[in-house]
Parts: structure tokens; C-alpha cells; sequence
């Protein structure tokens, strides 16, 4: 599998893309997106909810398993990609591609520097 | 240690995702779940159920001991015809549930749980040592048999390439000894998918060469090796109980959808025969049944059932998915029997909501005719 570098990543299987100086885009890794299998359901939070690192904002469910969403950043909830939530099985197909949510913060980039990077990601799954 | 079947290096070698099934190292998908499902429901799937136990009660008294054993009525079973049954314990409680061949007068073949086969022959072991009948030998041959189940409706012309036994003269629930590609083989079709299909136990390590043979056979029209992911959504959807979920040793049969393998009237006594009839004396309370979502909610076991008011928790679910023929969640639900009409309409709690559900006729996927 090959994680964009200008993506960051969490433990969690979340990807991170700073897309301006003060927001971050989320989705779900390849990785994560393949252990589960086809996925069928998500649940994303509404638009102006607070979140903390690590907090869970959502949950995807595959046919199989039900797994939660963790927020890679804090902030506060500017956009959430609804469209998925009717057909979330294009996540399987794009992942990195598939975002789920856009975090605003003022600290976004500190942040953002503060997640691993891909080769780090990289390492971390193939140590699972 | 995992426990690994004569497979397990084929698993590997095409991509099996492998998990810890019960102790069992086992894939639980290939290509992926929906494709598998899919591959099964339109043409053919193959599954090593290698992990499933066997034992053989042979000789002597064997017919009246399996009767004892079991809820169902053995003597029923003509030579080379099969039974699905349940073994019960004293308190009428399910050990578990089973299928049962009968290869000859005297010689019964019992295809039992993976997870259950040694708590299986404990219980057969002590049953027969406190058996007051003749006695008849008893073997777990587990790790000498593997198993495969070749299911979908081009099973039959899929398997008769390997086989000179004619496939279509064994008819459901039916079997034959043959051979399947040189090797000693009990073929029945029987299977767990709600298709048409094939069970086949064969020597533990003549697995690997009838595996492949099927794949190469099978792969220009459509089959798929499938995982137990798939075996999972594919039993769901016919409402076909799993032990460990719909079934347990406090389960009494009647009341887990059990009752037409348990058969009161049959000659003699069998274990649980007491406490289960008190139970039809008495009326049962509660009841396994189908449900629907009405929503976007999926069902997973363990969740609760609240009454179609939502002020009483009536019970649990036992299993759940997303459906994968039907394309909306399906749960069965252990409840409260007043709301078990087709009809009915309950909550489900799934995480911190409340999701509605309807009851639904079972099984939830039926084929188009």
C-alpha cells in the first residue's frame, strides 16, 4: 500500500491532510479501509461539533465489524462529507481519496506537524 | 497456538486473510465478503470447514444410543440419509446443535461445532459410560477428516468432475461413500448457505490436492473460495442458528426455533426430554425471530431489544449484519414471545440510539423462483 507523503497519520488509521493554514481534512487509511472489509455504514458528527485529539467523531461499520472514528486533531467540525453516508462503500475503493471531515483550528499546522508522517505510518502497519 | 487445518498453506497462498477463529487459524475472506456472499448465492463458493469435529458411534446399540443422545428421531434416518439434531444436556439446555449421518444399520457420523467438539465428546463419553443399553464404540475422528463445503447452484456439475458417484442421484440431505479424486469420501448434500450444495469429509491431508482441483474446475464459471465472513452473512440470511449465538447450554430448544428437531414422541427417553417437556407443558416465554431495520441501524449481537414503546427491554440480539443479497440490516433477536409476531415493530439500541425494527417472516432471503 503506498500512504501519500503529504499525508500525516495516526495509530488509529487516520489520515490527516492540512488543506489550509488553519483546516484539516480527515478520512480513513487504506489500511484501515482493508482490514475492514466492505464497508456499509458510517456515521459522521454534525457540522460545528468540538472535538479533541483522540476523541471519537464517528463510526464506520464493514458487513463484519464495527469500528469507531478518532479525531487525529482538536477543533471544530467546518465541513462533514454526508455524501458518504449513502453509499460509504466508496471508501473501500478510495480511500485516501474518501474524506470524511474538514477540522478547523488556529493551530492547525502544529497540530498537523505533530502526526506521524508516511514512512513512520508505513513502519507502524507493517509492525501489526 | 493456533490449530491450523490441512489448508491452511492454500489460505495463504491466494490471499486468505486469516484470523483466530475459535482457536482455529482460518481466512475469513479471499476476495473480499460481498463477493463471496455474492459468488455463493449466484453460482458457487468452497469453504474449508476442516475445523468442524466428527464423531463416529459404530456398532452394536449404536441406533438407540445416537437416540438417546439426541433430540431428533435417528430411527427415522433411512441408510445414507442425514439429519440436522441437537444435544441436549439434563436441564434441557443445547450443548450443541449438529448434523448426523447415518452410513449404516449400526454406524452413525456425527459433524459437530469446531468449538464445541471436545465439550462434545466429554458429554458423549460420560453419557455413555452412565448408558444403561449396550454400548457402542465412540471415536472423535476430528483431525482425521477435513471438511468442504461446495455451495451455489453450480456445485453439483462443479464436484461431478472429481467424482464417478452421480450427483444427482444423492438428493438433499442425503449421502454416499464415494471417492473424490481417488480419496475416500463421505459426499453429502448438506450444507449451511441456503443453496444447493455439497458437504465432503475426506482424508485430513488429501485436502490440499481436491481443494485446488475445485478451484481449477470451478474458477471459469464463477466460483469463489470463500471465507468464513461469507459462511456468516450466507446462514444469517436463512436464519440458521450458530452456536454461540443464537444457541448456548442454557437455550432450551423450544424456544430458539428448535422444536421441529425435537421430537417428544419419539420411542424411549433422550437427555432434557423432561425438562423440555415441562417447557411445552408450561408454555415458553420466549422466542428467536427475524428482524428488519427500518433504518440504517445494524443489528450486532449482544445489543438490546426494547418493546415496541420502547419502555421494556424484552431482549437481545443474537446476530446481525448488513445483508449482503438484500442490502439492509437483518438481526435475529432473542425475545420476549408476546412481540414475536410478523408485524411487530421493536427498538433496537444500537450504541446510544434507539433505531427501529420490524419482525419479519424468516428466512430473510428467499431465492427467486
Amino acid at each position: 500500500m503506498n500512504y501519500p507523503n503529504n499525508f500525516k497519520y495516526t495509530k488509529e488509521h487516520e489520515w490527516a491532510e492540512l488543506i489550509s493554514s488553519n483546516q484539516i481534512r480527515v478520512g480513513i487509511t487504506d489500511h484501515a479501509q482493508s482490514s475492514l472489509g466492505d464497508i456499509v455504514y458510517l456515521d459522521l458528527p454534525k457540522v460545528g461539533k468540538e472535538l479533541k485529539a483522540h476523541d471519537t467523531f464517528g463510526v464506520v461499520e464493514s458487513i463484519k465489524a464495527v469500528s469507531d472514528l478518532y479525531s487525529p486533531v482538536s477543533g471544530k467540525v467546518a465541513l462533514a462529507n454526508t455524501d458518504l453516508i449513502t453509499d460509504p462503500g466508496k471508501i473501500n475503493l478510495n480511500a485516501h481519496g474518501e474524506w470524511l471531515l474538514v477540522i478547523e483550528s488556529s493551530d492547525a499546522k502544529s497540530q498537523y506537524d505533530g502526526l506521524m508522517n508516511s514512512d513512520d505510518y508505513t513502519n507502524y502497519v507493517n509492525s501489526i | 497456538m493456533l490449530k491450523k487445518t490441512a489448508l491452511n498453506e492454500e489460505h495463504r497462498k491466494i490471499g486468505g486473510k486469516m484470523v483466530d477463529f475459535g482457536g482455529w487459524d482460518l481466512p475469513v475472506q479471499y476476495s473480499g465478503l460481498m463477493a463471496e456472499h455474492t459468488a455463493v448465492r449466484n453460482d458457487c463458493g468452497i469453504f474449508d470447514v476442516s475445523h468442524m469435529g466428527e464423531i463416529m458411534i459404530e456398532g452394536n446399540g449404536s441406533l438407540d444410543f445416537v437416540n438417546f443422545l439426541t433430540t431428533n428421531d435417528a430411527s427415522k434416518l433411512a441408510i445414507e440419509q442425514a439429519q440436522y439434531s441437537a444435544l441436549c444436556n439434563s436441564e434441557g439446555g443445547i450443548v450443541d446443535d449438529l448434523v448426523v449421518y447415518r452410513l449404516g444399520n449400526e454406524k452413525f457420523f456425527l459433524v459437530v461445532n469446531a468449538s464445541n467438539t471436545d465439550k462434545d465428546f466429554e458429554h458423549i463419553k460420560k453419557t455413555l459410560q452412565n448408558y444403561s443399553g449396550i454400548k457402542p464404540s465412540v471415536k472423535n475422528l476430528s483431525t482425521e477428516f477435513s471438511q468442504i463445503a461446495i455451495q451455489g447452484r453450480k456445485a453439483e456439475s462443479i464436484l461431478q468432475n472429481l467424482t464417478d458417484t452421480k450427483l444427482e442421484e444423492i438428493k438433499t440431505y442425503w449421502c454416499k461413500e464415494g471417492k473424490v479424486l481417488g480419496s475416500n469420501a463421505v459426499i453429502a448434500r448438506t450444507g449451511y448457505t441456503g443453496e444447493d450444495g455439497f458437504e465432503i469429509y475426506i482424508p485430513w491431508n488429501d485436502a490440499p490436492k481436491i481443494w485446488n482441483a475445485l478451484l481449477e474446475v470451478g474458477k471459469p464459471v464463477g466460483l469463489l473460495p470463500c471465507g468464513l465472513g461469507a459462511r456468516d452473512t450466507l446462514r444469517l440470511e436463512m436464519k440458521y442458528a450458530l452456536y454461540g449465538h443464537e444457541l448456548n447450554d442454557s437455550t432450551n430448544p423450544l424456544e430458539v426455533g428448535l422444536g421441529w428437531v425435537t421430537k417428544l414422541n419419539k420411542s424411549g427417553d433422550f437427555i432434557g426430554k423432561d425438562k423440555i417437556a415441562a417447557l411445552k407443558e408450561s408454555g415458553t416465554k420466549k422466542s428467536l425471530v427475524g428482524v428488519k431495520s427500518l433504518g440504517r441501524g445494524i443489528p450486532r449481537q449482544g445489543y438490546e431489544v426494547y418493546s415496541s414503546d420502547q419502555s421494556k427491554l424484552i431482549g437481545n440480539i443474537t446476530s446481525g449484519t448488513s445483508s449482503p443479497s438484500l442490502k439492509y440490516p437483518i438481526g435475529v433477536a432473542f425475545i420476549d414471545k408476546n412481540f414475536e409476531n410478523v408485524g411487530t415493530h421493536l427498538w433496537v439500541k444500537v450504541r446510544e440510539d434507539f433505531h427501529e425494527f420490524e419482525v419479519v417472516k424468516t428466512p430473510f432471503y428467499k431465492k427467486e423462483q
